[in-house]
């Protein structure tokens, strides 16, 4: 394994995990809010009990969150330092405004945890709402970031250096709508269904449960309305990547050769005609840039984005149609909380979420490659010079492997001690 | 320096109020953590709770200190994060490790998963491994590194910072960890007995602190030198930091033995002013554009309207009712 290869590996296997953690912190405040306003309005003690166990269990998330997002600020330079050098005085603004936005969100999430008997439940319904906030702005913040690297502004390049910097143009980056979006809609999206589905899962052994009738609720509402206008988020977020990544869409939908009404590749000589111009322009004769207009060298990896591209638009399309589902059955005002089909597709769609998310963010990462800042740098010139990195990326993948264990076994534990009425 | 200080001196201030803020703060959770792994004598098992139940709420909000540094110094002085990122690769990831392991072991032992071995020797090792990296950049290190005389892994990124003079930084800051952990936890414990265990704890470790201080200045000779005017403050917040926790005066005891370890923060921060990294990189060489500078400022400014409030209420709510002592 290359050194380059070893820091790109550690970089996806440090994101790839804090990922997960960093949805969770984002939605499950809101959960918790939920079902705490709830409580306070009905005292029903079932809305109490139902914060009280979410909020146990984001707790060991939003550590192994926190500290593996810690991991991921070192390796930025730790991994890619003349990213960092280059990057750092234009993209370092939303960087640190998610500093404090973080810093927010730890803040509230202590007095949230450990405040129940500590502030008034007033007080206690506002630090939590204030740590959704710092979630989703944190969230928000970093994903700029990435926005940027995927269609730099802010600078003029000549010959090497960077000159006329201007942060706030950075942040104002075409990827900057789409990408937060699309990702900040995946987080609760996610999280929300991720959260209807165990509790369906566990309304299918224990069909009465007020508990778990009250958390399938509360994780649908969630999660069912960000799950179908996800869609429509990746859309737009589609047409964005047609017009500024021209290399990514291509290497997305296969498109080897440039051409007007392009199809879309589903399967080894499965088309549908004009379909690729019809989504990415809405116009079925639009010119779509394929592949061919960049040499060879300047390629992704076309299979791995293509493959990971309809990973994520298929999970997506099913939790939309799950999410479909839910309203058209409250909408009729049915009890959708014994429906054992619909129960069964909710328990489907628990990981699908999650894997959609790490499908995503291999095509907006892949997507990119061999360009750490899209036409700026490569990636192969912002690396570290230090040998053997194979070391540090076993290491940090056996630590996050053994770590991932350890959080599926308390959260199993947690999820078993649920009540049963 | 001049008066008033340059934009870049300024934010180059900010960082090291930044990092300040971490030693007091996390590091003195990490500072818990090693009187967890040393706890002993018949109250073993209640200091071990009266430590889970100081760091709990707070932790992660400390914790965020250092995110704030890091970030800031990648946005207004990038070459000397990257700089630093490349020639410290090794004792950084260690260190990362050992978050991570400290962190995360915290909370599966707070949730009832275990993990209490692992969090108190995590706690032991980190405090060594940052202490070790700032040793190393404060020696030069960097700049050894940057020279590039040196041939294989071993000499360019391994012997650098293995050094006695590194290495002594990284244990003198385990030390004071553990000094301002034992000061605070002083007002931490309820009843009389314990307060007197990690009384004792804090006397100890405070001795600890300046046997290496004096040691320190007569073996390392050619360490940079410390402002004799912050020495003498520092001098006089350890007298006073013995006698109030001799007099069991426990809140002013934390107020000074804060003052103190800020003393020997700042003390490293002007010793090398006007460089961030000596011999390599100054604070106006390494600044980024005053664009970048002048927004990550603003940033700052507006960060703290939000963030210090919110700061003073959650020590309030967890650090002010249960507070023993008083200001006599």
């Amino acid at each position: 394994m290359s050194d380059l290869l070893a820091a790109r590996s550690q970089m996806a296997v440090s994101l790839a995990f804090h990922i997960v953690f960093a949805c969770i912190g984002i939605a499950m405040p809101v959960l918790m809010v939920l079902a705490e306003h709830r409580w306070q309005r009905t005292r029903n003690p079932v809305y109490l009990d139902l914060a009280k166990r979410w909020a146990r269990g984001t707790a060991i998330l939003f550590a192994v969150g926190a500290v593996s997002g810690t991991v991921l600020s070192f390796e930025l330079g730790l991994l890619w330092p003349r990213f960092m050098e280059v990057a750092g005085p234009i993209i370092g603004m939303p960087f640190s405004l998610e500093g404090f936005a973080f810093f927010t969100e730890a803040i509230f999430l202590g007095i949230y945890l450990y405040g129940w008997e500590k502030v008034s439940p007033r007080a206690h319904l506002l630090a939590g709402v204030l740590v959704a906030v710092g979630g989703a702005a944190s969230g928000i913040f970093v994903v700029i970031a990435n926005a940027w690297m995927n269609t730099p502004t802010g600078f003029t390049l000549a010959n090497g250096t960077f000159t006329n910097i201007d942060p706030i143009a950075a942040m104002a980056t075409p990827a900057a709508f789409p990408q937060t979006l699309h990702m900040t809609l995946a987080a609760y999206a996610a999280t929300g269904l991720g959260v209807a589905g165990i509790h369906a899962f566990l309304l299918l052994r224990n069909r009465t449960s007020a508990f778990h009738r009250a958390a399938l609720t509360i994780g649908l509402l969630v999660g069912a309305p960000a799950a179908v206008l996800q869609p429509f988020a990746g859309d737009i977020a589609a047409r964005y990547v047609a017009r500024q990544q021209p290399v990514k869409l291509a290497a997305m939908e296969l498109l080897y050769e440039t051409r007007a009404g392009a199809p879309i590749t589903i399967g080894p000589g499965i088309k549908i005609p004009y379909a690729l111009s019809l989504l990415a322009f809405h116009d079925p004769h639009a010119v779509v840039q394929g592949l061919d207009a960049v040499p060879r060298n300047d390629w992704p990896n076309v299979p791995l984005v293509h493959l990971s591209f309809d990973v994520m638009v298929a999970l997506g399309t099913y939790m939309a149609v799950v999410g479909l589902w839910a309203g058209w059955l409250a909408w009729r005002k049915r009890d959708y909380t014994t429906r054992r089909r619909f129960l069964w597709a909710l328990v489907i769609a628990t990981p699908c979420g999650f894997l959609a998310v790490e499908a995503g963010w291999m095509v907006t990462e892949l997507g990119r490659q061999p360009w750490i800042i899209a036409g700026v740098l490569k990636t192969a010139d912002a690396v570290t010079p230090m040998p053997g990195l194979i070391v540090p990326f076993t290491a940090i993948t056996l630590l996050y492997c053994a770590l991932g264990v350890i959080v599926a076994i308390l959260l199993a534990r947690q999820i078993k001690q649920s009540p049963q009425t | 320096m001049t008066f008033p200080p340059s934009l870049a001196d300024t934010l180059a201030g900010i960082i090291l109020m930044a990092l300040t803020a971490y030693v007091l703060f996390a590091g003195a959770d990490f500072g818990g953590g090693v009187w967890a792994l040393l706890a002993s004598g018949p109250r073993k098992a209640q200091q071990r709770d009266v430590i889970a139940h100081a760091i709990a709420p707070v932790w992660e909000a400390n914790h965020v200190w250092l995110i704030l540094a890091i970030v800031l110094l990648f946005t207004c002085f990038p070459p000397a994060f990257s700089s630093i990122a490349i020639a410290l690769h090794v004792p950084l990831t260690l260190m990362l490790i050992g978050i991570v392991l400290r962190g995360s072991a915290f909370v599966f032992q707070s949730y009832g998963g275990g993990g209490g071995r692992v969090f108190a020797t995590a706690s032991l090792i980190t405090p060594v491994l940052l202490g070790t990296s700032v040793g190393a950049v404060a020696s030069g290190a960097v700049e050894h590194w940057a020279g590039g005389k040196w041939h294989g892994f071993y000499e360019g990124y391994i012997a650098p910072w293995v050094t006695p003079f590194d290495l002594a930084v990284g244990l003198f800051t385990l030390t004071c960890f553990a000094f301002l952990a034992a000061v605070y936890l002083t007002l931490e414990a309820k009843e009389t007995e314990l307060q007197e265990d990690f009384r004792f704890r804090a006397i100890a470790a405070g001795a600890a602190v300046l046997a290496m201080a004096v040691l320190g200045l007569a073996v390392f000779p050619d360490a940079p030198p410390v402002d004799k005017r912050i020495v003498a403050v520092a001098a006089a917040a350890a007298l006073g930091a013995f006698w109030s926790l001799w007099r069991r005066r426990y809140k002013w005891a934390r107020v000074v033995a804060a003052v103190l370890v800020t003393l020997i923060v700042w003390g490293w921060g002007f010793a090398q002013y006007p460089y961030l990294v000596p011999r390599v990189l100054t604070i106006s060489d390494a600044a980024a554009p005053r664009i970048t500078l002048e927004l990550a400022l603003s940033a700052v400014l507006v960060g703290a309207v939000v963030l210090l409030p919110s700061l003073y209420y959650l020590m309030k709510v967890f650090k002010g009712r249960n507070a023993q002592g008083s200001f006599e």
